[in-house]
């Protein structure tokens, strides 16, 4: 079994090698969007305090201090999203309006400081409470969406048009004729595509992450279990959607179907935070959001294994689901 | 009596709109070269298909040395699809080793580039080979695991004529090796040199089976007289002859010669262009499906 595996394996990983647009298309593509990102949002800030507020809706006159100019008062619906902000400096004070009124401060933020000495100048009676962390940038924020939304492509539509390209060609056709197993052929998939990913997302992690001076605030070990078993629930989603179809056109558009979503629910581009229930709730079906929750909280925030083990627990489960449908469904070739 | 390498019993391919096999029966015995022979949508594809195992007949069984068809028979049938692509960006040796990776035992991978005369082709991408290469190709491919029995499944359509021999030299290398070949053709010529027994099939059926020598002996005593179809006049179709007209020609079947002539003389039928030829397959499957062979 292992031999005829790795025969499958080699041979793929071959194909992919060589094709060198491909190659190139895989590397190429998110490096420029990172870059063009960066250039578009990580640029100067703008010249405004940010002072988020624990209340459904800013009231101006509830307090003094929210009459000051050249500062942005946001309304924060909780106090653990509006710590999670001050904390990693999207907002430069957080205020709760009490009574008794309250503030938290980073005390690594130099825009802090002084936003602080205009709210005690309005209020001195203010409860001063602190936290530490440094800045997130938004470029910090997006580079484990790039990175997640490059594996979701590379995973659904590298696995899916490939098996769909061989069962038309009758090239799975020919396999069928051999002792080779349909999960046997499968697992050669998962895991050539699974390996190809993980060097290429490693070289863009290095590559990118020199470029943005990002440093990963978690355990490389877990990162790299995040995107194994996010590889493997995408390649295995990929799979299921290719598992008997001979139609390159219908299963692009099956793969347009997921991709999309999940392109604008999971989280590359911006946080959810916020969003109605149903739409967190439809979000948290893709893998790919359970993915960068994960990557975020081990990339931005140090999380362990503990805080993200319930989207660890749901990649390895859909994995497992997609992986036995596929098997179960595969077509060796066209009806 | 041994036992056949391979038995197909009462075999059905029923499809929504069409019956494809209607009750085939037939057993191949070890070692010899076994032709399936019919015109288009006879259904030999899709009986060799089921043979191979690739295809699920509606009814009926295929079994392969006394045994359904199963893990034993994977490993020990080598192969060779009517239509086949291969994996992109792989050279010759490369596509090779890739199969023989797939079986448990078998040739090395050098001696089938031998075997199949690729040794100059053999870090050559398999995209770039010529349809007779392609072909050589695919025949080494199946030969990897050193097959018991081989399916050759219209090997050599398409092919030109050189490309052909050559890959009949091939066949008859393999045959040579005591190996079995079941081997479905459109070409008599081709039937006639590799076949030691020929089935032929029409609309799902058998028509007959055996030797290509009994099944002409049994079918014609006669010799034939081949005529340009415009040579034959109106005089020479009243006369009580027995004749199959085909697209351009017209074939007399006759036990006596001498007499057959007399009577196209005095019908005054030019007999510049006659040709007098001992029967062959071709004749026997006009004669069994009225239909000339190649499409």
């Amino acid at each position: 079994m292992i031999r005829r595996l790795l025969a499958v394996l080699h041979a793929r990983n071959l194909e992919f090698v060589r094709d060198r647009g491909t190659l190139l298309f895989t590397l190429l593509l998110p490096i420029m969007l990172v870059v063009g990102m960066g250039f578009v949002f990580g640029g100067p800030e703008r010249p405004l305090f940010k002072v988020g507020v624990v209340t459904p809706r800013i009231d101006r006159q509830a307090n003094a201090f929210l009459s000051e100019r050249y500062v942005e008062f946001v309304a924060e619906p909780d106090e653990p999203g509006g710590l999670y902000k001050v904390t990693h400096q999207q907002i430069d004070l957080l205020l709760s309006l009490g009574p008794p009124l309250r503030y938290w401060v980073n005390t690594d933020s130099p825009k802090g400081y002084i936003v602080e000495k205009l709210l005690l100048a309005a209020d001195p009676q203010a409860h001063r409470e602190v936290v530490a962390g440094a800045a997130v940038r938004y470029v910090d924020w997006l580079f484990p969406g790039i990175l997640g939304m490059n594996m979701m492509f590379s995973c659904l539509f590298g696995v899916g048009y490939v098996v769909v390209r061989y069962r038309k060609s009758g090239f799975l056709k020919r396999l069928h004729a051999t002792p080779l197993s349909a999960f046997e052929f499968l697992g050669a998939q998962v895991l050539s595509r699974l390996s190809l990913i993980l060097f290429v997302t490693a070289v863009l992690y290095l590559g990118i992450g020199t470029i943005i001076r990002f440093h990963s605030a978690g355990n490389m070990a877990l990162l790299l279990l995040v995107a194994v078993l996010s590889a493997l629930s995408m390649v295995a989603l990929g799979l299921t959607i290719a598992a008997r179809f001979s139609s390159e056109e219908l299963v692009g558009g099956l793969l347009n179907v997921l991709t999309w979503p999940m392109m604008l629910l999971s989280g590359i581009w911006f946080s959810l935070e916020g969003s109605p229930r149903w739409v967190q709730w439809i979000a948290h079906v893709f893998p790919l959001t359970h993915t960068l929750d994960a990557a975020r909280a081990v990339m931005l925030d140090g999380a362990g294994i503990r805080q993200i083990a319930p989207n660890l627990l749901y990649l390895a489960l859909t994995a497992l689901a997609f992986l036995a449908f596929g098997a179960w469904s595969f077509r060796w070739r066209i009806d | 009596m041994n036992q056949p390498i391979l038995e197909v019993r009462d075999l059905v391919k029923q499809y929504p709109a069409t019956t494809a096999v209607a009750g085939v029966s037939f057993s191949v015995p070890e070692g010899i070269c076994f032709g399936l022979l019919g015109p288009n949508g006879a259904g030999k594809t899709t009986t060799i298909e089921i043979m191979e195992g690739i295809l699920p007949p509606t009814s009926g069984e295929v079994r392969y040395r006394g045994e359904p068809l199963g893990v034993r028979f994977r490993e020990q049938a080598g192969i060779l699809f009517q239509k086949t692509a291969l994996q992109d960006f792989l050279t010759v040796r490369q596509s090779i080793a890739l199969f023989r990776g797939l079986y448990a035992t078998g040739l090395d991978v050098e001696e089938v580039i031998r075997l199949c005369a690729l040794e100059k082709l053999a870090n050559r991408d398999s995209r770039k080979l010529s349809g007779g290469q392609q072909q050589r190709l695919l025949l080494a491919i199946s030969l990897v695991n050193d097959p018991a029995i081989l399916f050759l499944d219209e090997p050599t359509t398409g092919l030109d004529p050189q490309a052909r021999r050559s890959f009949w030299e091939l066949v008859e290398s393999i045959k040579a090796r005591r190996k079995t070949i079941i081997l479905s053709t459109h070409y008599m010529e081709e039937a006639e040199l590799l076949c030691d027994e020929i089935a032929i099939m029409d609309r799902g059926q058998l028509l007959a089976m055996g030797s290509p020598h009994k099944l002409l002996h049994e079918h014609f005593a006669e010799v034939m007289l081949e005529l340009p179809r415009q040579a034959f006049t109106p005089a020479a179709r009243a006369l009580k002859l027995s004749v199959i007209e085909a697209a351009e020609r017209v074939e007399i079947s006759t036990h006596d010669v001498e007499g057959t002539l007399r009577q196209l003389l005095e019908a005054q039928v030019p007999l510049a262009q006659l040709r007098i030829r001992p029967a062959n397959l071709e004749d026997l499957f006009l004669e069994l499906t009225g239909k000339e062979l190649r499409p």
